[in-house]
């Protein structure tokens, strides 16, 4: 168990693509922080870095109160869950868990019995002896986990492990994931593309875009005070509406010429971005916007209207219960429903 | 797999045909021959050949020289199929881990492949030549003389070295190959879970390129065994004397040169059994301790 550092830590690749900025990053002791980005944001390179698996070009990594540079990977004492599993396929499930206890010159006896005990913690007992390739995807992902766990290491890192598995074992494992790493208490670096994942499994999110972080966060701040437009629209089903407009220093007026009363505006003037959580709105036939329904969207819990709202397109998520149609109606905007962003950097002002 | 259905026996009969003959005219018949050759003595001029049992087979068994090529074969197979192995393993394992330049080095390793076997026992001719052979001068310099040829070893020495230095690109292809198949994540968790590179090698690359291996060792046999007879035939030029011969070549020698027709399709006889025994030997020892994914 131990806290993480990274401190400036950048990976150039040898053709000069910068995959991962400088970056900043404290993980304290027993703490879940989940890296969310589209695909090719740098969040695997930057796992791959706290692993060793790839080289860091400039920065500093600290595991508990050492300097991991240039540590080989196996003398970390992390262990890395693989998105393929990557298991090794002509070991039994016992040999697998086992093997980085062996490299480490373990007794056989105690091998044994601490892959008993993870076997039993993931209800893999009855398998210990077969081969990966005789088990299912849910099975194998579990002896991919045992074989993190057995090591009892200082941190845990995820690779997308979950997105080789059905939508229905994916919400099993996550919750089983979850609950592990809480009773371990071990630290963990989990790296998913997967905004809902990220959402119900950190204690803190990263969220990275092109090589930079955005925002580092609970999910609630990620998800109430996004950073930036990217934050604001990469968190969240469906994403949150952003809509050009200016602001007077009083009062924000969406492109079209719709002025928002009431959700206050940046001190900042000229031209803005504005954006609104499709669930921050409310149908209301007396409120102070006119809204224009394109198409209803049945979701079962949800309904998604789609529209104009000012002449820009916007979406709202409704309740099931609450009544829906096509054709012109008005909404009205819950308190803190408005945030605002600069122009071009989409920054949050 | 889907299985499709015949209507009658004749049609699928028909569509086996080209296939059955070729075998039944380049194979069984030549085999047959061969087998029932055996048990003759041919007249050399060829009027006629007299039944003599087994006798072609008795002879073998007390003949000196050929017993002594039966020796040389079984160690010149031996290691031809261990070095031409283990040095396309090496450079296999090497040139996968090469970044910078990694096609123009694989590509000049795997250059030698293209040479026909004669065209490289002629090269191997003229590098261990008596006179103007420079491993021939590079060994004169350590004072040793290599004599082509003429000494027995030092013709095994170099027909070995050619026959290894031939084979060598084929095995570097597919171990390459083999090597570039096993999922980098396998070797990263590896990594993760082991320190030492040499130990992963044997505990996780290896075993894991077994299912290659175990084609090439088969593959490698019969290389050695019989298409070595090019390589063989231009260092001994034709003229045995006191060279050594592998097997097949010896089949060659006495039936066409020493006209002993009789003697030469009992020694194909015995070759056929022996790749017989040593297939399935292979197939139920060795393959059984091998693991495909």
């Amino acid at each position: 168990m131990a806290k993480v550092k990274l401190d400036g830590v950048r990976k150039v690749y040898p053709n000069g693509v910068e995959a991962v900025e400088p970056c900043h990053v404290d993980i304290p002791d027993g703490e879940l922080v989940v890296l969310v980005g589209p695909s090719g944001c740098g969040k695997s390179t930057l796992l791959r870095m706290v692993a060793g698996l790839e080289e860091i070009t400039d920065g500093t990594l600290h595991i508990g109160d050492t300097v991991m540079n240039d540590v080989e990977p196996a003398n970390r004492n992390i262990a890395m869950v693989f998105q393929n599993y990557a298991l090794y396929p002509h070991m039994t499930v016992a040999k697998n868990m086992g093997y980085g206890l062996k490299n480490r010159g373990l007794p056989k006896t105690e091998i044994a019995q601490k892959v008993a005990e993870a076997a039993k913690m993931l209800n893999l007992e009855d398998y210990l002896n077969r081969r990966p390739s005789q088990l299912s995807g849910g099975q194998r992902q579990r002896v991919a986990m045992g074989r993190a766990i057995v090591r009892s290491p200082e941190l845990f890192l995820f690779d997308e492990p979950l997105s080789n598995l059905d939508a229905k074992l994916r919400n099993q494992m996550r919750i089983e994931i979850r609950a592990l790493q809480q009773r371990l208490g071990v630290t963990a670096m989990y790296v998913t593309h997967d905004q809902v994942e990220a959402m119900t499994l950190a204690d803190r999110i990263i969220v990275l875009n092109a090589g930079r972080i955005e925002q580092i966060g609970t999910p609630a701040e990620i998800y109430s005070q996004p950073a930036s437009t990217f934050v604001a629209s990469f968190m969240g089903a469906p994403p949150m509406n952003i809509f050009t407009g200016t602001s007077d220093g009083q009062q924000a007026t969406l492109d079209g010429g719709l002025s928002l009363n009431g959700a206050g505006a940046p001190s900042q003037t000229g031209k803005i971005q504005i954006g609104i959580r499709p669930e921050d709105v409310a149908l209301d036939p007396s409120g102070p916007l006119p809204f224009e329904v394109d198409i209803v969207e049945e979701l079962g819990a949800h309904r998604l209207l789609h529209g104009q709202l000012s002449g820009q397109p916007f979406s709202v998520s409704l309740n099931k219960d609450e009544p829906a149609s096509t054709g012109p109606t008005k909404i009205a905007l819950k308190p803190g429903a408005v945030h605002f962003f600069d122009a071009e950097a989409g920054r949050r002002l | 797999m889907k299985r499709a259905a015949f209507g009658q026996i004749g049609f699928p009969i028909l569509l086996l045909i080209p296939q059955l003959v070729i075998i039944a005219i380049f194979f069984y018949w030549p085999a047959g021959y061969a087998i029932q050759s055996s048990f003759y003595l041919q007249d050399p001029f060829g009027f006629g050949s007299t039944y003599v049992g087994v006798d072609n087979y008795t002879r073998l068994t007390t003949s000196r020289t050929y017993l002594s090529s039966f020796w040389f074969t079984v160690i010149f197979t031996t290691l031809v199929t261990f070095f031409s192995l283990a040095i396309a393993l090496l450079l296999a394992v090497k040139a996968d881990k090469v970044i910078r330049g990694a096609k123009t080095y694989r590509t000049l390793l795997m250059w030698v492949y293209a040479i026909a076997p004669p065209v490289a026992g002629l090269m191997g001719v003229m590098l261990f030549d008596q006179s103007r052979g420079n491993i021939t001068q590079l060994l004169s310099t350590f004072g040793y003389d290599y004599r082509l040829g003429v000494n027995y070893w030092d013709t095994a020495a170099a027909m070995i070295t050619v026959s290894i230095w031939k084979q060598i690109p084929v095995n570097f292809i597919f171990f390459l190959s083999g090597l570039q198949a096993i999922p980098r994540s396998v070797r990263e968790a590896a990594m993760i879970d082991n320190a030492s590179g040499t130990s992963r090698f044997w505990d996780i690359t290896f075993p894991l390129l077994a299912p290659t291996g175990f084609f090439l060792l088969i593959i490698n046999i019969t290389y050695a065994l019989f298409d070595t007879f090019g390589i063989v035939d231009t260092i001994v030029k034709g003229e045995p004397g006191n060279n050594p011969m592998t097997l097949v070549y010896r089949v060659f020698v006495d039936g066409f040169r020493g006209g002993d027709l009789g003697g030469s399709s009992a020694q194909s006889v015995v070759l056929m059994v022996l790749v017989l025994i040593l297939t399935v030997v292979q197939f139920r020892f060795l393959e059984r301790r091998i693991h495909y994914t």
